[in-house]
């Protein structure tokens, strides 16, 4: 069966290690917070100038000066660290953040990324996509494999508006763990219950299957 | 040299209609409240306004674009704003969206008498345009401009009768840089105290970049999303 968005979420939390500093973006990326090892240090970064978000805030804690990048009220941990947004892109165009985890409206084979604007839809500006996804080491897409109408996001050329070029490593979709590389989706891991026609189906870009494909572990 | 103005209205008084200004905040933290409904009682328009964001309708900078004031805004994100909308699509308003990073940096840069630099942003995108490209350490940049302007308008926590200003918590964003950028900057601080109760140790933006500063009032602090645990 196909993933949730939340298991899309905890499969992107198994990728995150002991240390990471982790930008995670609007929308299903925001879940993988919920999904980290316990015992595990990893710090969230927040673009609008917080190094250490914490949980949201019970009712009586909300502070209109303490807000995430989706402008949501929010928590700082222990140990965290405020800063202006000049100072929050070095960290990130510094290579400094270890993982960012983004959302996409299509990937292409070699990478690129649309995620920002639909022409003739209402356009409401990029805010740090494009920032991260150009410097970021090391980037995961989180989406869904297929639109509303069954069409593949997974492509050769993306239709929309580009965020970047050449940058995405990995993607996380409701039907595959998948790595970019040399032009191709090569599909590491199948969602529990997904058939490998089931991903052909769905992938309209270049896809290499290599051997028995595992299915995820969640 | 007095820095201290009594209220937003008499620091302002001199913004002239077609100038550019910058405004500091994300989304509606750590906006200049008090300024910008000064700017809304002044009646000046065709300004060019540099904000991260637009203001929600009838909120902040949504205030301005609701009187017709704004002739252009240089902004990375201008969505949850129907009035935005309405005017971009009517043609009323020129926008230019920028990269949020390199919106930053380009205050910064600007304030740091740096007149352009390379980043690897909006490479290969429409972003890119025709601005130069190269190659540095097998990545591709391209070339953007040190941003500065007439005006900045700046929000702080505290402040000092000297111009120091601290920030709290993530209010700080695009405030600190902006202070550096505009030719005049007018500060508005929730608390202003006598130079010398500042610790220096926590100044975030030193006095050399505030011309002045007021005690502001009334404070809304409007939340966007209120999201909470429970």
């Amino acid at each position: 069966m196909a993933l949730d968005k939340n298991g899309i979420a905890k499969r992107i939390a198994q990728e995150l290690q002991d240390g990471y500093y982790v930008n995670l973006g609007i929308g299903i990326p925001t879940l993988v917070a919920n999904y980290i090892p316990d015992g595990m240090d990893v710090t969230l970064q927040s673009e609008n100038g917080l190094l250490g978000i914490g949980p949201f805030p019970t009712k009586d804690k909300v502070d209109p000066d303490l807000i995430n990048a989706g402008k949501q009220t929010v928590t700082y941990v222990d140990g965290s660290a405020f800063f202006d947004s000049a100072e929050s892109f070095a960290m990130i165009r510094g290579g400094h953040v270890d993982l960012t985890v983004l959302g996409a409206f299509e990937v292409t084979e070699n990478g690129d990324i649309a995620s920002w604007k639909v022409p003739g839809k209402l356009i409401k500006g990029m805010g740090g996509a494009m920032d991260l996804v150009a410097a970021a080491k090391n980037i995961i897409v989180a989406m869904r494999q297929t639109d509303r109408d069954g069409n593949s996001k997974l492509l050769k050329e993306c239709t929309l508006p580009l965020t970047g070029v050449n940058c995405v490593k990995k993607i996380v979709t409701d039907l595959g763990f998948y790595e970019v590389k040399d032009g191709a989706f090569v599909l590491l891991e199948r969602a529990p219950g997904v058939s490998i026609e089931d991903i052909k189906n769905a992938t309209e870009g270049n896809l290499v299957i290599e051997g028995d494909i595992p299915e995820m572990k969640l | 040299m007095q820095k201290v103005f009594k209220n937003a209205k008499e620091a302002i008084s001199d913004i002239k209609s077609g100038m550019s200004i910058m405004l500091g905040g994300f989304g509606l933290c750590g906006i200049p409240e008090n300024s910008i409904d000064a700017l809304v009682e002044a009646d000046i328009t065709k300004l060019t306004c540099i904000s991260n964001n637009a203001g929600i309708d009838n909120v902040g900078l949504g205030k301005l674009l609701r009187k017709h004031q704004i002739y252009k805004m240089i902004s990375s994100y201008v969505g949850e704003n129907k009035e935005f909308e309405r005017q971009l699509l009517s043609g009323e308003l020129v926008v230019d969206l920028i990269p949020q990073g390199t919106l930053a940096e380009r205050i910064r840069a600007g304030g740091a008498g740096i007149p352009a630099f390379f980043v690897p942003a909006g490479y290969g995108t429409e972003v890119q345009g025709d601005k130069e490209v190269r190659e540095f350490n097998g990545k591709m940049h391209i070339l953007e401009k040190g941003l500065r302007a007439d005006f900045a308008l700046v929000k702080a926590w505290k402040g000092d009768t000297k111009g120091n200003l601290i920030y709290r918590h993530t209010a700080n964003n695009f405030n600190n840089m902006m202070a550096a950028a505009g030719i005049i900057t007018i500060a508005e601080v929730e608390e202003l105290v006598p130079a010398g109760e500042l610790d220096p140790n926590c100044i975030h933006t030193p006095a050399i970049y505030v011309q002045r500063i007021f005690q502001g009032t009334d404070y809304k602090k409007q939340i966007e999303f209120e999201t909470t645990s429970d």
